[in-house]
Order: C-alpha cells, then sequence, then structure tokens
C-alpha cells in the first residue's frame, strides 16, 4: 500500500478507537503504530506525550504529527493527522445531524458505562508496558514516583513537571556523568 | 464570513489550550459567550456526545460546535483549525530533535524525561480509574462508594490483556465486549 495511505488510514483506524482524551489513543497506538507497524518504539511514544504535554494543541494530535512526521516529513504529519481527526468529522456529523439527544439513549448510557471500565484497564496495561521500557534504574524511578506523587495529590502542572525532570535527567546524565543504565533508542 | 472566523476562532483554541481534549472547554466556552454560536447548555451535550463516540474529545468537541455553526463546512473549517497549531509546532520541533536527538544533551534531558511522562500518564490514568470505579457522591450513604460491576469488567479485562490467546485481541475487542456488558446488564 502507499504509505502516505497508510499513514492516513493507521490513524484513522486509531482514532475509531479513541474513546476519551488523548490518553485512551495510548492502547491502540502502542497496537498499530508500535507493534504492527513499527513506526515507532515505546520509549518514542513517551517521548511525544512528554512534548505534547508542554506544547500547544491536543495531544492525540500532536502525537499523530509526531510519528507522521518521523516516518514521512511534513506532509506524513499533516496526512496522519487528517488521519486522526477524520472519523470524529464523519462520526460527529452524523450525530450532531439526526441524533442530538445521542448521550442521552439509556442504550448509549449503558454502553458507554461499560467502554469508560474497559478504557481504565486499557490504560493501566499501557502505563505497565510503557514503565517496563522507561524505568529502567534507580533514578528514573525516583522520577517517576516523584511525578506521579507531585501530579496527583499537590496538582502541580504537567508543563513544570515535564521541565523540571528534564532539567533533572541533564544534571544526573550530563553534569555528575551518572551512567546508570542505557538510554533505549 | 463564518468559515473563516469559525478556523481562526479554533486556531486560538488549538494554539493557547495546552494539553488534553479537556483544557479546550474554557476557550469554548469563551467562544460562545462572545459571538452566540451556542449556549453554555449546548455546551454540556456537546461535550457529553464527545466523550460518548469515537475520536480524541478536543477534536470531537470542535467538529461539533462547527457542525452546529456552520454544517458540514463549518465542521470542517472548526477542526482544521484546532489542528493547524499543533502541525506547525510539532513540524518545527520535530524537525530540530531529529538533528539533535543524538546529542548527548538532548539524551540527557529526554532520559529525565521519560519517566517523568510515564508517571503523568499513569496519574491520568489514576483519574480516569477514580472517575469509573467510584460512585459519584450522594448515591453512597449506606454502602461502600465502589462501582462493583465496572471494576469487575476492568479486573475481567486486565487479566485477559495478559493471558496468552487472549492478548492477541486488539484493544477495540475488549472496548465491544465491555459495552455489549454494560447494554446486557444494564449498568
Amino acid at each position: 500500500m502507499n504509505i502516505y495511505l497508510d499513514l492516513f488510514l493507521t490513524f484513522a483506524k486509531v482514532g475509531v478507537c479513541t474513546f476519551g482524551g488523548g490518553y485512551a489513543m495510548l492502547p491502540i497506538l502502542q497496537r498499530e503504530v508500535v507493534e504492527k507497524k513499527g513506526w515507532a518504539t515505546d520509549g518514542e511514544l513517551t517521548d511525544y506525550f512528554a512534548i505534547g504535554q508542554c506544547t500547544p494543541g491536543i495531544i492525540a494530535v500532536n502525537t499523530a504529527t509526531f510519528i507522521g512526521h518521523k516516518h514521512k516529513g511534513v506532509l506524513g504529519g499533516v496526512l496522519a493527522t487528517l488521519g486522526v481527526v477524520f472519523p470524529s468529522i464523519v462520526i460527529i456529523t452524523i450525530i450532531a445531524a439526526f441524533l442530538s439527544n445521542f448521550a442521552e439513549y439509556p442504550l448509549v448510557r449503558h454502553a458507554l458505562a461499560g467502554v469508560n471500565a474497559a478504557v481504565v484497564a486499557l490504560i493501566a496495561s499501557s502505563v505497565l508496558k510503557l514503565g517496563k521500557s522507561t524505568l529502567k534504574d534507580a533514578v528514573c524511578i525516583v522520577i517517576f514516583l516523584a511525578v506521579v506523587l507531585l501530579a496527583f495529590f499537590a496538582g502541580l502542572s504537567p508543563v513544570l513537571l515535564i521541565v523540571a525532570a528534564g532539567l533533572a535527567g541533564y544534571v544526573v546524565r550530563e553534569l555528575l556523568k551518572l551512567e546508570l543504565g542505557g538510554n533505549e533508542k | 464570513m463564518i468559515l473563516p472566523q469559525l478556523f481562526f476562532e479554533f486556531f486560538k483554541t488549538g494554539l493557547f489550550a495546552v494539553g488534553g481534549g479537556l483544557a479546550t472547554i474554557p476557550f469554548l466556552q469563551d467562544i460562545g459567550a462572545r459571538t452566540g454560536w451556542f449556549s453554555n447548555g449546548d455546551l454540556t451535550t456537546m461535550i457529553a456526545v464527545s466523550e460518548s463516540t469515537p475520536g480524541p474529545m478536543g477534536v470531537n468537541m470542535a467538529t461539533y460546535v462547527g457542525f452546529e455553526t456552520a454544517g458540514l463546512p463549518g465542521a470542517v473549517a472548526a477542526t482544521l483549525g484546532l489542528v493547524a497549531p499543533s502541525i506547525l509546532v510539532i513540524i518545527v520541533i520535530a524537525g530540530f530533535l531529529q538533528k539533535f536527538r543524538q546529542s548527548k544533551t538532548v539524551d540527557a534531558v529526554f532520559y529525565g524525561l521519560r519517566p517523568a511522562s510515564t508517571g503523568l500518564i499513569a496519574v491520568a490514568g489514576l483519574n480516569v480509574a477514580l472517575s469509573v470505579l467510584l460512585l459519584a457522591g450522594g448515591e453512597a450513604e449506606h454502602t461502600l462508594p465502589f462501582n462493583w460491576p465496572a471494576i469487575l469488567i476492568a479486573a475481567a479485562i486486565f487479566v485477559g490483556l495478559r493471558l496468552k490467546p487472549l492478548k492477541k485481541l486488539h484493544p477495540i475487542a475488549f472496548i465491544g465486549i465491555a459495552a455489549v456488558i454494560g447494554v446486557v446488564f444494564q449498568l
């Protein structure tokens, strides 16, 4: 298949399978983009989410642009992004035109209650998978735990935490020259 | 000229809303208040629909607002407006990364970023889990505030994701099965 068409269709599939915010996209990205297509590694996905947290725009779109661009330059980035938004345009247009009280149908509410429970399990499983490739040594585990505590209990902004963690990485690796483990490429 | 105006308003939202789809809500409220295209009540409906349909929530909301304001062309204009800043900014950053990813300094920064990003994803997952697996206040006066059916489904799928024959299934298969369970048992 033409690679540009492949990018568009793969990301359209990711869009169709995502229920919720950008994080709900992670399990689908791991399956379609990392495992099936090999367009990115788990480590690179965490990079894209880290940058997506701190840059303008919603994370789902930022990540699609990143992967498309890495693979096929500017046109690849644009096509992956158009792919991820295409299902929304079709589905929402149909619902807005014909089923404006869609979210109130009992059938939809019951189905969604099930879907949300599934999304919880999928995200939990994805985080474990990511952890295996990103938490390689004691310093990484300390940074991970600090971020979880500060974000969850103190409600610190993700942007602040990402900047601080980047700085911490620089201090540990470049200034203190600690080589604790390999950074997966 | 409502189409360029829609594109421009959502371009601003895409440029200034940092983070996930929820970050766009205050911007959408502001658009509604200034232009009169939709009320806060309309917006509540749009958020509910965006959360209950496939597609990233922020994109769904842009499409919905655009469609309600100016039909299908409006939906396309609003959605393209929302994603345009991301495309521009990320392509610049991605180009920079490709050039400097090999540098030791950049590598050191990403050494710190990866566990932090994993932590933020874990917290986002935790927040989703709390909102799904616990009952909203009020209903839970006499019993523990746990949403047992949801906990059961989530636990079963979590185990299923690790079992040999089942873990080959596509994530959407688990989502579909859970939807059917939700309908059958009237969750």
